[in-house]
């Protein structure tokens, strides 16, 4: 049976002990620390963080989502990040040579793309791009999606995790920060990814998740 | 942030206040538990049953009582029926639209109503014609005509104004005409908090300031016969007994003043 | 308040008609995440009462004009099914609701982070299914879990209780019969750590004193309430819960 991370719920105190506060962590009238979520504690080197169970992307400069188009305009597109507010496409912020009004041929509506979050203002508006390495209109493969506070989890100390279910599954994988993955290989080996994200997904909450999905994937390749 | 119809409440207004608040003085120069002075003027609109025209401050409302016969409810066959009203006229201020009463104007009605059915300032039961079939029904309609703040009180004083002024057409079912049995007399008082503070009968501009409100309506036996917290922030339970504290002192002067 | 009635609500010893002791609290169950399009959700049976809760967002307010600029607006709507009273309820929004979506509305915004997200809104949808009593503090204290459920970062929880006045005594947690022929009611929500006041009505006869033992009684059992509250979101992260891995 699994160990689990202590649970907290908005507005219990969080002992200033157990590190630095950071994320999803405020100040109360009183100076002391409390949670803003229900969530679990996550301690790290930089110091502590509540990281909530689930929720909406919040956005962040250089995050590399994937996001999928809701309208075509003149110039751009709005796209659906899994977040609360919408974001932006424009034509220029894409490798190709564009014309306003002429647009459709590249990316119509339903159509997915991983791109980066390129500017974001203070009314939460943003705009993403797709001029940097890797990014890309995506085709072929499947969707899956997670909440998006628990991509970490899915992508693991160095991308470990992520790392070990593609090579288990055979599958490509892209995971953008928005909690959007894109998933590539035989249908099989897709749906065996999707599983697996779906355990780790279920029991982010837990201690020693790696090693566990590690047996848990090398009993599957059994099989 | 407190905003105003037509953008933010300006910022050196703002500190302005806060800063007289913290001397225990508000912005007009009143003290903090003071109210504005208010003229009453009763059988404003004759034709009514009874009326009040209100003017708190620069707040402007104006109450007419309207009273038919009609059929009792069906739990309650034997006592006449109240019902209040509130109306945010668009004169009274830029962004009051025409149209369904909203969650502003139904608030208001309601907190009012409540402290006037709760006091039993009318004995509904002597408002019954007939037993379980006619009884009269108690119309209370409230317009908003020009609006500078805490309007609940404004509007209660208004109504219990009207209440007290109205008479029973009997006549029209073969009776004499005879005054509404009036009892109790209720006396709201709304707060705001601002800061730390708690300041009676806030103005537009204190209201948009307070951080939360609170209404305490009381009768003559200082006994609370309504209450209500309005906006997004909070009190303390010490705050709140305060405020009680506060609403059955001054409501006692208020009653003194306006309805002795 | 209530009108005149014949039923005896306390008897000779002060229990109440349904058994309870003045400070007594109807059974509590709190459950969460039951529904699937939601962003989260609570269900709470209190009593007789059977509420179900759903929360979406934060999202982009629409119409534009509805936006806030500086924080998301908070719009919960209170609805009672028209089968969840004994007379047939006629449906849609009336007086009363619209007054307890907008007192509900404010005390969530008292403990959700709004200023976090500019120009959105948080729909809470409150659908008593079943309604016997302080819907409005039930539906409260289930939506509170069903925001935290959601992810959505708040001060604190909210947690209320009602308390009123029955045959001059001060009770804790009114029952219909309570409700309808009792003198007073008093419900108080709250911070759940702070005790801070975000939403206090109250309508019947109450002197200082006994609004006094009112609150205090309610304040007491707020700690209660927020126990259950902490246990139904807790419980489904729970050891028992996970399995190794298989």
């Amino acid at each position: 049976m699994a160990e689990i991370k202590q649970i907290v719920m908005p507005g219990d105190l969080i002992s200033e002990e157990l590190g630095k506060p950071r994320n999803g962590v405020y100040k109360n009238s009183d100076g002391r620390y409390c949670s803003s979520y229900f969530g679990i504690i996550q301690k790290n080197d930089q110091g502590v963080d509540v990281v909530p169970f689930s929720g909406k992307y919040i956005p962040r400069r250089g995050d590399k989502v994937i996001g999928k188009v809701l309208e075509v305009g003149p110039s751009m597109w709005p796209v659906d990040i899994n977040s609360t507010y919408n974001t932006l496409l424009h034509m220029n912020d894409t490798p190709w040579r564009t014309t306003s009004g002429d647009i459709k041929r590249f990316l119509g509506v339903g159509d997915y793309v991983y791109a980066k979050i390129m500017t974001l203002n203070e009314i939460k508006e943003s705009w993403i791009t797709l001029k940097d390495v890797g990014l890309r209109k995506l085709e072929g493969g499947h969707i899956t999606s997670i909440p998006a506070p628990k991509v970490p989890r899915i992508i693991g100390k160095g991308g470990s995790m992520v790392n070990m279910i593609k090579d288990a599954t055979n599958t490509r994988i892209v995971v953008g920060q928005n909690g959007l993955i894109w998933i590539d290989g035989t249908p099989e080996d897709v749906i065996e990814a999707i599983a697996a994200i779906s355990i780790v997904e279920q029991e982010a909450h837990t201690v020693g998740l790696t090693d566990r999905m590690e047996k848990y994937l090398k009993e599957r390749s059994v099989k | 942030m407190p905003r105003d119809a037509l953008g933010v409440l300006s910022e050196i207004k703002r500190s302005f206040i806060t800063k007289q608040l913290k001397e225990g003085k508000r912005g007009d120069g009143r003290g903090l538990l003071d109210f504005r002075e208010a003229t009453i003027t009763t059988n404003y609109v004759p034709r009514a049953a009874g009326s009040a025209m209100v003017k708190l401050g620069r707040t402007r409302v104006l109450a007419g009582v309207k009273i038919e016969s009609g059929e009792p409810f069906p739990d309650t066959p034997n006592s006449g029926v109240l019902t209040t009203n509130v109306e945010l006229l668009p004169m009274a201020f830029p962004t009051f639209e025409a149209g369904p009463p909203n969650e502003t104007s139904i608030e208001i009605a309601r907190v009012v109503d409540r402290g006037i059915r709760e006091s039993k300032m009318i004995d509904t039961q002597k408002l019954v014609i007939e037993p379980g079939k006619k009884v009269w029904i108690v119309f209370v309609d409230i317009n908003i005509m020009d609006f500078d703040g805490n309007l609940i009180d404004a509007c209660t004083l208004a109504a219990v104004s009207a209440l007290r002024s109205a008479f029973i057409p009997a006549s029209k079912e073969g009776g004499k005409d005879m005054p509404l049995p009036v009892d109790q007399i209720p006396v709201s008082v709304t707060m705001v908090k601002i800061g730390d503070e708690l300041v009676c009968d806030p103005d537009l501009e204190e209201e948009q300031l307070g951080s939360a409100r609170v209404t305490v309506t009381t009768t003559e036996d200082g006994h609370i016969r309504a209450m209500q917290k309005g906006d997004t922030g909070n009190f303390t339970l010490e705050e709140i007994k305060k405020a009680i504290k506060i609403s059955s002192d001054t409501g006692a002067t208020l009653r003194k003043k306006y309805f002795s | 308040m209530g009108s005149e009635s014949n039923i005896k609500l306390l008897d000779e010893s002060g229990m109440r008609l349904d058994g309870r002791t003045p400070e007594q609290l109807r059974p509590i169950k709190i459950e969460t995440n039951l529904l699937e399009r939601a962003d989260g959700s609570a269900y709470i049976e209190w009593g007789g009462n059977k509420i179900m809760v759903a929360v979406y967002g934060p999202r982009e307010a629409y119409p534009k004009h509805t936006q806030d600029i500086e924080k998301a607006v908070v719009k919960a709507r209170y609805n009672m099914a028209a089968f969840s009273v004994d007379e047939r309820k006629r449906p849609g929004p009336d007086r009363r609701s619209v007054e307890i979506s907008k007192v509900i509305s404010e005390a969530l915004s008292s403990a959700i982070m709004v200023e976090q997200f500019p120009r959105a809104q948080i729909d809470v949808f409150i659908e008593v299914m079943q309604a016997d009593a302080g819907t409005r503090i039930a539906g409260l204290t289930a939506a509170s879990v069903a925001v935290a459920s959601a992810g959505i970062p708040m001060r604190d929880m909210v947690v209320g209780c009602t308390a009123g006045k029955v045959e001059g005594k001060v009770v804790l947690d009114l029952s219909k019969e309570e409700d309808n022929f009792g003198q007073a009611d008093l419900p108080i929500a709250v911070l759940s750590k702070s005790k801070k006041i975000v939403l206090i009505q109250m309508d019947g006869d109450l002197s200082l004193e006994e609004f006094d033992q009112a609150s205090e009684m309610i304040m007491k059992a707020t700690d209660n309430i927020a126990e259950i509250q902490r246990n139904a979101l807790t419980s489904r992260y729970s050891v028992e819960n996970i399995g190794d891995g298989e």
